[in-house]
């Protein structure tokens, strides 16, 4: 049931995702086409190398697709600048960050880059944004700290506040729960969840998480080796396809608590 | 950012103080003692003796100017190279600028032999030596700006520039082998560094070459400031990765590239100099950084020249050599002090 304010934010079609080698091309997933509305929290799942981050990389332009088509916010990415882009979604990945000599307010405030002037100045609005973001995530007294002195954890909050400065409709999570502890993970994701609610963000994030992600995501794209399915996680449970996620000889899927468990 | 720019408001009017009195200071000393008031005066032209008059307009004062363009402009060079390549251990001669140039001087000055003899004296002339010190780093540095767009890495373009280095150090090797005591002595004494050797004329051009680069790190202080958090966030922020790493290198090579030529290769201070600076700013933020670099690149080469001229004696220290005495220990003190470099 979508409501008439909703709309596709972010869709694919036909995608085949992969690498061109010297030897032709390598493809990891074909004919994809997923579709995400605005306002949801969008986990995406799958075994190590299936294609999750090729996926992610496919949408945020960083990579090209191998065919098929990236649409966001009905236009497709082909016919997108970066400077464009760079309103439409921001990005929190994996990779770890390259100077920690910066404060916290300043790293967010990068945030701001594609609004600014040419050397870069906060106008009102952009402070505003700013001290917004850090609200939201609940760091403002972190602003004055600088990144070396945070743990994982508000690290990765900081992060999360930077991507919303940037203030676009979507934003894009690559495993955003690696290095976390078990409370740290369920905060972030929890984190995620009341985002999507209070400001209308449509958020995607690929994560390991399975049995977290089930419990918060309205959407979940499920990636196996033939397939790869985007529903309602109940949808997805009562049709099994968890199931079909990892090879069986060690754990399987309990569609009772909606979690994996190891065979006995 | 409105909230830090009053945070560093002190640091830098003490910053502005300490250049203009290490300015004066400079001027003031030399083989030939002047009194201050008398050195201020001959701004004017109106100081007692004539001679000073002389000193400080001819000598003193462009060798001061030459010593503040040198050492900002290395300041920001390697400023810009360690954001470019997010790593500490960068400096403005890491794309190969001056062995560029120091194989383009080597070529003229060693290989002079190989000429007749009117050619050869016009070659390593003044101007035949800029010429070749520019003409050897610009080439050097086409060269690896060619091979590296082919390569998308940042640091593989680092490691281009240091394996151009080796060549063409290789080739200068090759070229002392053959040439006479004499020829390998003036090419040493260009090594050495010099900042007394410009005329007026020569600054002018220096100064229009400086300001070229200075420009452009200015316009790139916004994107400099994203390239801190890696290329891919640069990316997703709409940074064209390609047109703005250009713009830098283009900056670092005209700055590094005209302070090689007009004075020589210097070590040390494009290294040493953003270090120093974010231990006293402790910011990465460039639109502090620039600004203080300049500043701090100014006094240490202002500083670093008064140690080489000895007060108050005939002698005088290649430049060259005090500014590695004075770089390194201030490298080796800020690891000891931090165990981590940061950028």
């Amino acid at each position: 049931m979508k409501s008439s304010k909703q709309h596709t934010i972010l869709k694919t079609q036909n995608l085949n995702i992969g690498y061109h080698t010297k030897n032709g091309t390598n493809t990891i997933a074909r004919d994809l086409n997923i579709e995400i509305t605005s306002g949801e929290l969008v986990g995406l799942v799958g075994a190590n190398g299936i294609g999750k981050s090729t996926l992610l990389r496919t949408i945020t332009k960083m990579q090209t697709a191998l065919s098929g088509q990236v649409f966001i916010n009905n236009s497709s990415i082909n016919n997108i600048s970066l400077k464009e882009l760079s309103q439409e979604l921001s990005l929190v990945l994996t990779e770890p960050l390259q100077t920690k000599n910066l404060s916290v307010f300043e790293l967010v405030a990068l945030g701001r880059h594609p609004y600014t002037n040419w050397i870069g100045s906060l106008t009102k609005e952009d402070t505003f944004q700013i001290n917004k973001a850090l609200d939201l995530i609940g760091i403002t007294d972190l602003k004055d700290y600088r990144c070396f002195e945070l743990s994982d954890g508000q690290l990765q909050k900081a992060m999360i506040a930077r991507a919303l400065a940037q203030d676009t409709k979507l934003i894009i999570l690559d495993e955003p729960t690696t290095h976390l502890d078990m409370y740290h993970k369920a905060y972030i994701l929890k984190l995620l969840q009341d985002l999507t609610k209070e400001t209308g963000k449509t958020i995607l994030f690929s994560s390991h998480e399975i049995d977290l992600a089930i419990q918060l995501c309205n959407t979940m794209i499920v990636m196996t080796e033939d397939q790869v399915h985007c529903n309602e996680p109940c949808v997805l449970i009562e049709d099994g396809v968890f199931d079909s996620l990892f090879p069986k000889d060690l754990i399987s899927f309990d569609k009772e608590s909606g979690r994996f468990k190891i065979n006995k | 950012m409105e909230q830090t720019n009053t945070v560093f408001k002190l640091p830098f009017m003490i910053l502005s103080i300490l250049t203009v009195v290490c300015f004066l200071v400079n001027i003031s000393f030399g083989s030939v003692y002047i009194p201050l008031s008398q050195t201020i005066s001959t701004f004017t032209g109106s100081s007692e003796v004539e001679v000073w008059n002389v000193i400080v307009m001819d000598y003193r004062l462009p060798k001061a100017i030459t010593a503040i363009l040198v050492g900002s402009g290395l300041g920001i060079s390697g400023l810009l190279m360690q954001t470019l390549f997010r790593n500490p251990l960068a400096g403005p001669f890491v794309l190969g600028i001056s062995s560029g140039a120091s194989l383009g001087v080597a070529i003229i000055v060693l290989g002079s032999g190989l000429f007749s003899i009117s050619l050869a004296t016009v070659l390593v002339s003044k101007w035949g030596i800029i010429i070749a010190a520019s003409l050897g780093s610009f080439l050097v540095l086409l060269a690896v700006l060619a091979i590296s767009s082919r390569v998308r890495d940042t640091m593989a373009i680092l490691i281009i520039g240091l394996m151009f280095g080796s060549i063409t150090a290789a080739l200068v090797s090759v070229l002392s082998y053959f040439s006479s005591a004499e020829q390998l002595q003036q090419y040493i004494f260009w090594g050495f560094g010099n900042l007394s050797n410009l005329s007026w004329n020569e600054i002018l051009i220096f100064l229009v070459i400086y300001l070229t680069g200075l420009m452009l790190s200015i316009i790139s202080i916004k994107n400099l400031n994203t390239l801190l958090l890696g290329d891919r966030y640069a990316r997703s922020l709409g940074i064209s990765l390609k047109q703005s790493r250009l713009i830098i290198i283009l900056a670092t090579s005209l700055l590094a590239g005209g302070i090689t030529a007009f004075a020589g290769p210097i070590a040390f201070v494009g290294l040493a100099i953003p270090h120093l600076t974010r231990q006293l700013f402790k910011t990465s933020n460039h639109k502090i950084l620039l600004p203080a670099v300049i500043l701090m690149g100014a006094i240490v080469m202002l500083l670093c020249d008064l140690v080489a001229q000895v007060p108050s004696s005939e002698l005088t220290l290649p430049i060259n050599a005090i500014t590695a005495l004075v770089g390194a220990p201030v490298v080796i003190w800020i690891l000891v002090k931090q165990r981590k470099m940061m950028f």
